[in-house]
């Protein structure tokens, strides 16, 4: 008699070491599986709740300032250097691992107005209200030897920003016009000018590092060449640009922070239109910055807040706030765009997470996936109303929240009046102006 | 912009050039009149006021002089003609005065002046500034544009994975970090001289010299050789092997048949030559021959022990075929177990020649005795039932048939042996490639999938067809039956059965127990008059359309099942495939009607699909729109305990409500589609659009596709979820670079050029492209 048997190869069901993970068979076919959308659509539904529920951005506070922090920098080779200045001419230089202050140096006296790191990052610059351009060691000196820097230079005015070149020993300060220094001479190499301002800040582009932007106080952001040695365009907008920043990763983009509550992203080869306008603050903009990926960038605001923007969005994705953070002053990305620090009026810096409810530490394969999943599922379902409703909610300070339904009020009425003024003229005699066109004054060559 | 201005600055010159020699008279200018106003004024009313006097007489009345300006516009820098405002030219005025020679050195003079060229007036500083900035930052804009399609590739990226600049993990071998280092101390040294002295490589630990030589020794060309040798022979051994075992997979019995057969007949040819060329050897391969029989003999093969033989054997009671089947089988069991009697040599000869075909070939022979009338027992075991059926019917189309099937089949197995062989080989050699086509087109044409998936279903099946066509014939005909007293019965359905019985069997592929045009054709009629059908058959009978038990159902019955309507139709559905894998499985059948059985007895109250009717009849009423009756009764008439309002009234005040769009489920009698807004719904749907979508398909489709590991491999999976940002905690991620893409960076430091750049001066090309700018 034959006897028919079962059989099977055990390379389909036994696994090769006791640490893999037990083989389970599957069988895909759709009619087991069914109402894929409806049971995708609650796991999103999930996935977002737990999101708000984790949401737990805020890290630490680093308190050691006597006054306000005026500026903040990044170390160009350490994650967790920072340096930091205040207004109170004390530069501290933090460690944000241990959330310690490693080094205080009593750098100006007045404000320190800017810091930046050399791209080496064995020394830093700083600029204060002492009419003063000084190098100093990264290194603190060592026991016995006096706190010195490396250089003074003596200005004849004011210097209200500094910042280095991405590549060679030279750095740019700005004040009543903007000076290209080599690091060995005490003159500038070459002063750029263009009108008679204040120029509040000066950038170096991170790509083309012979570029520069700058924004004066007569409301305009002036583009210059440091190899030509002539600036480019100058774009006047409505109200005064208090900083620029670039973009890392797309050479010709950069962000302008604005006193009239918005940011406004250009391409520099076109400056009659921003690329966008990012609106949500209800107070001036003081300070911004890109992620190192490009992709996002954060901003710091008088109305005691900082928000996060998408760069190809208009509004933000994120708003972080805290009972005792006062005017946010200075805000910058860190290096490995996993977090975020800023400077505040009330003498702390704070270290937020750049993505509120992500989890630090080292992920477990498995739960990698389940995040990776997670939050494709809730870009796939993000025009759901529960879905977007639940992923748009923020609990704001009162402050903010009342300003915001005030300016909305305010909007409204803005354009209701305009509709109407097009309403009641002759067709074609009021030009319809563009959100994005409305904020530019103009542009010289 | 530039020419522009150098040609006024040029008109400007030559104003000032011309001559201006009229007396100024200058009305507008209020410095100078306010300056003489006083006198003149007072001296020309004087003079009025005199000539008024003198004209009072009326005799001597003077006219009075007329005044006119010299001209309307006076101007302190040129002269301009009179009243037109037209300009003064030099040569004008020199016009007149053409007979005078005392101005012929001015005129002289004059055509100097205007040889002469102009040099450009320099521009203003803040223009030439103005033109640096221009040109400088159009410069940079091309600069700039390099980057667009780095910038356009990385936003529309699927991922991105941060720090971009991927370090080639490149380890420097160790002799180069060990090249600085010296033996020092003395055993060190004693053990680099022992090394020198084994020829082992102090610096270069890859290879000794022994083993570079040994590399050396087979030359590349050789070598080259040699594998491409051995490449050959793997691919022709890999080649045979395949087709061995191509040929080893092809289940069909006669084409084993009919190989063995072949080899045979090849073998008995080759004896037979031999036997003429080389008696020895061809004694020999009688041994060999024997031996085969001895084998043959020995096997159980003959014993009536095989699985065949037992079906057999349950089968002779009542089949013909069997019966002889088996009767042949004891025959050449017996003629096998006969002890070989030793018999003159030519009688030897002929019996061996004899009984070799028969020993070296016996399924083969088996096979041709048992087709005497059909290519396979199976088919001739089934076919009286049919036959008796067909009768039962009373359709005499049907009963020619079997008989011109057997003498096509009869003569087709008259015709030369190895005719047919050929014919067979060829015949499925097509069938393969029949197959291998359909199966191609499948993929390529979408239109014909219909048909050729029947052609290939049908291929697939012609190893079965032997098995499946008796029933599958057995089962179409009460379908046909069916269609033809639902509809209209049209004629070409009735003449196909009888054509394709008259094929020959082996031409003939199986069909399709109901094809699809079958099936659509029921619904259609059924749905055009579902309401015609009344439910006579009670809907929770299941149907029994099992073909196995077909016959043995009474003929009544039959007549009977084209009344059950379209609902115990639907339940019905998967009959035709079931009808295919019956006959191998009879056991399962019998299993699955006694479950059904007992759910039938289990459920023998519930009546499901009534319930369901009634239920839907329900919604239907529920959804109609309602009239309003607005009669009240008491109104222009008496009203009270017992009274109605009158028939008139009532039609009177009664609004009928307008009839409603018709219901989406109207033809679908298996469902219940409620069309109103279900508010807790609408909460969870999408109102708008969203952004970069065209079509609600679009978004549709993408909602749709799920992407969880729950319906996808694990594979697709992580395909579906890699995330658009890929960043490395404690990775420092620096700004892109033009090394990084691709690009040359530029050689020269921005520090240099800077210092190199001394404040400029405007460069004649700097003013040409400053033109082309204006041009623009």
């Amino acid at each position: 008699m034959k006897v028919k048997m079962l059989s099977r190869n055990p390379d389909n069901y036994v696994r090769e070491t006791k640490l893999d993970l037990q083989r389970v068979p599957r069988n895909y076919d759709p009619t087991l599986h069914p109402f894929e959308v409806p049971r995708e659509y609650v796991r999103a539904l999930n996935a977002t709740k737990l999101e708000r529920v984790f949401a737990k951005p805020f890290l630490a506070s680093l308190d050691g300032h006597r006054d306000g922090v005026n500026c903040l920098a990044k170390h160009p080779k350490s994650l967790a250097t920072v340096l930091s200045g205040a207004c109170d001419g004390e530069v501290r230089i933090w460690n944000l691992t241990k959330r310690t202050c490693i080094r205080t140096v009593q750098a100006h006296e007045g404000f320190v107005r800017g810091i930046c790191t050399r791209f080496c990052g064995t020394s830093f610059f700083t600029v204060g209200d002492d009419k003063t351009v000084k190098q100093w060691k990264m290194d603190g000196p060592n026991y016995g030897e006096e706190e010195e820097p490396l250089h003074t230079i003596l200005g004849k005015t004011v210097y209200t920003g500094i910042d280095h070149h991405w590549k060679e020993p030279v750095f740019a300060t700005c004040g009543q016009q903007v000076d290209i220094w080599d690091e060995q001479r005490t003159s500038p190499i070459c002063s750029m000018t263009w009108g008679f301002d204040s120029i509040s800040s000066v950038k170096f582009n991170p790509i083309e590092t012979f570029l520069l932007g700058s924004c004066a106080s007569d409301r305009n952001i002036v583009l210059y060449d440091m190899r030509q040695a002539t600036p480019l365009k100058k774009v006047i907008l409505d109200m005064r640009t208090n900083t620029i920043c670039w973009n890392p990763m797309e050479a010709f983009i950069f962000t302008a922070a604005n006193e009239d509550f918005n940011l406004y992203t250009f391409d520099m080869r076109a400056l009659d239109t921003p690329v966008m306008v990012h609106m949500d603050h209800v107070s001036a903009v003081l300070d911004v910055d890109y992620s190192p990926t490009g992709k996002e960038f954060v901003s710091a605001s008088f109305d005691k807040s900082i928000r996060i923007f998408p760069v190809e969005k208009s509004r933000s994705r994120e708003v972080y706030h805290t009972k005792r953070m006062q005017h946010v002053i200075c805000v910058k990305w860190t290096s490995d765009s996993k977090y975020i620090m800023c400077g505040s009026d009330e003498m702390n810096i704070r270290l937020w997470k750049a993505n509120a409810s992500e989890k630090l530490g080292v992920l477990t394969s498995r739960e990698k996936a389940a995040k990776d999943y997670n939050q494709k599922l809730k870009e796939k379902f993000q025009h759901y109303p529960q879905v977007k409703r639940i992923a748009r909610h923020r609990h704001l300070p009162k402050s903010i929240y009342s300003q915001i339904q005030e300016q909305r009020v305010m909007k409204e009425a803005r354009r209701r009046k305009e509709v109407n003024r097009i309403k009641h003229s002759k067709p074609g005699s009021v030009p319809v102006v563009s959100e994005k066109k409305k904020h530019i004054v103009a542009v010289v060559k | 912009m530039s020419a522009t201005r150098a040609s006024k600055s040029l008109l400007a010159l030559s104003q000032q050039e011309e001559l201006e020699d009229l007396p100024k008279e200058d009305d507008d200018d209020p410095l100078n009149t306010s300056e003489d106003e006083g006198n003149s004024d007072g001296e020309r009313k004087h003079q009025k006021f005199l000539e008024a006097i003198v004209s009072l007489d009326g005799k001597n009345r003077r006219k009075l002089a007329e005044r006119s300006e010299a001209s309307l516009k006076v101007s302190e820098f040129n002269v301009s003609s009179e009243g037109s405002g037209e300009k003064l030219v030099l040569s004008d005025l020199l016009g007149p005065g053409k007979a005078s020679s005392s101005l012929s050195s001015v005129k002289k003079q004059l055509n100097r002046v205007k040889a002469k060229k102009t040099v450009e007036l320099p521009l203003h500083k803040e223009e030439i500034a103005r033109i640096h900035r221009e040109v400088a930052f159009n410069k940079t804009s091309q600069t700039l544009s390099k980057w667009d399609p780095i910038v356009v590739k990385n936003r529309q990226a699927e991922q991105l994975v941060f720090p971009l600049n991927k370090e080639p993990a490149a380890f420097a071998p160790i002799e180069h970090t060990l090249s600085g280092w010296k033996a020092r101390t003395p055993l060190e040294q004693e053990v680099f001289n022992l090394l020198n002295k084994n020829k082992q490589p102090v610096t270069d630990p890859l290879l000794t010299p022994m083993e570079k030589a040994s590399l050396k020794a087979m030359s590349l060309e050789e070598a080259k050789m040699r594998r491409a040798e051995l490449q050959r022979a793997r691919a022709l051994q890999s080649y045979y092997e395949a087709k061995a075992r191509r040929e080893k997979k092809i289940k069909s019995k006669k084409y084993h048949k009919v190989l063995k057969k072949e080899k045979a007949k090849k073998t008995l040819k080759d004896f037979e030559v031999l036997q003429k060329v080389d008696p020895a050897a061809a004694l020999e391969e009688l041994e060999k021959i024997e031996t085969a029989r001895m084998m043959e003999r020995m096997s159980l093969k003959h014993q009536n022990s095989g699985k065949w033989a037992k079906s057999k054997a349950i089968m002779a009671k009542y089949d013909l075929e069997a019966r002889q089947a088996m009767q042949e089988q004891l025959a050449k069991n017996k003629e096998l177990t006969q002890k070989l009697q030793a018999t003159s040599e030519s009688e030897e000869e002929k019996g061996n020649s004899e009984e070799e075909g028969e020993v070296l070939v016996p399924d083969v022979v088996n096979e041709i005795q048992m087709n005497g009338d059909g290519p396979n027992p199976w088919m001739l075991r089934s076919r009286p039932s049919d036959t008796r059926k067909i009768e039962v019917q009373k359709e005499p189309e049907h009963l020619p048939e079997p008989v011109a099937n057997e003498a096509s089949e009869s003569e087709e197995e008259e015709r030369p042996v190895a005719g047919e062989e050929e014919t067979l080989l060829k015949e499925f050699e097509e069938r393969r490639q029949l197959r291998k086509k359909s199966e191609l087109s499948q993929d390529a044409e979408p239109a014909n999938i219909r048909e050729t998936k029947d052609s290939s279903s049908q291929e697939m099946l012609s190893e079965l067809k032997s098995l499946s066509q008796k029933l599958s014939r057995a089962d179409q005909q009460p379908r046909k039956q069916k269609v033809r007293s639902v509809g209209p019965g049209p004629q070409g359905q009735r003449e196909e059965p009888a054509e394709e019985e008259e094929e020959p069997m082996l031409f003939q592929r199986p069909e399709r127990v109901q094809t699809i045009e079958e099936v659509e054709e029921l619904g259609r009629d059924e749905s055009l008059q579902p309401m015609e059908l009344p439910s006579h058959v009670p809907e929770g009978q299941p149907l029994e359309r099992n073909t196995s038990d077909q016959p043995s159902t009474p003929k009544g019955k039959k007549r009977k099942e084209p009344m059950i309507d379209l609902q115990s139709l639907l339940t019905a559905k998967s009959s035709s495939v079931k009808s295919l894998a019956i006959p191998t499985a009879v056991q399962e059948d019998e299993e699955e009607r006694a479950q059904k059985q007992m759910i039938n007895e289990a459920f023998a109250g519930d009546d499901v699909i009534q319930e369901f009717l009634k239920e839907k009849r329900v919604a239907v009423e529920a959804s109609k729109p309602k009239a309003v009756d607005l009669t009240l009764p008491g109104w222009g008439e008496w009203g009270g305990v017992g009274l109605k309002p009158s028939a008139r009234k009532r039609r009177r005040f009664l609004i009928r409500a307008p009839k409603g769009p018709p219901r989406k489920d109207r033809s679908l009698p298996n469902v219940i589609i409620n069309e109103e807004r279900n508010i807790h719904a609408a909460a969870h749907q999408v109102q708008v659009l969203p952004y970069p979508f065209t079509h609600h398909h679009q978004y549709e489709r993408t909602i749709q596709t799920p992407i969880g590991s729950t319906w996808n491999t694990q594979r697709a999976f992580q395909k579906l979820t890699t995330p658009k940002v890929v960043t490395k905690p404690g990775h420092i991620i620096k700004p892109i670079k033009a090394e990084d893409v691709g690009y040359r960076s530029s050689s020269r430091s921005d520090l240099s050029v800077v210092q190199r750049n001394p404040p400029k001066r405007l460069t004649s090309h700097h003013k040409e492209q400053l033109k082309k700018n204006s041009a623009h």
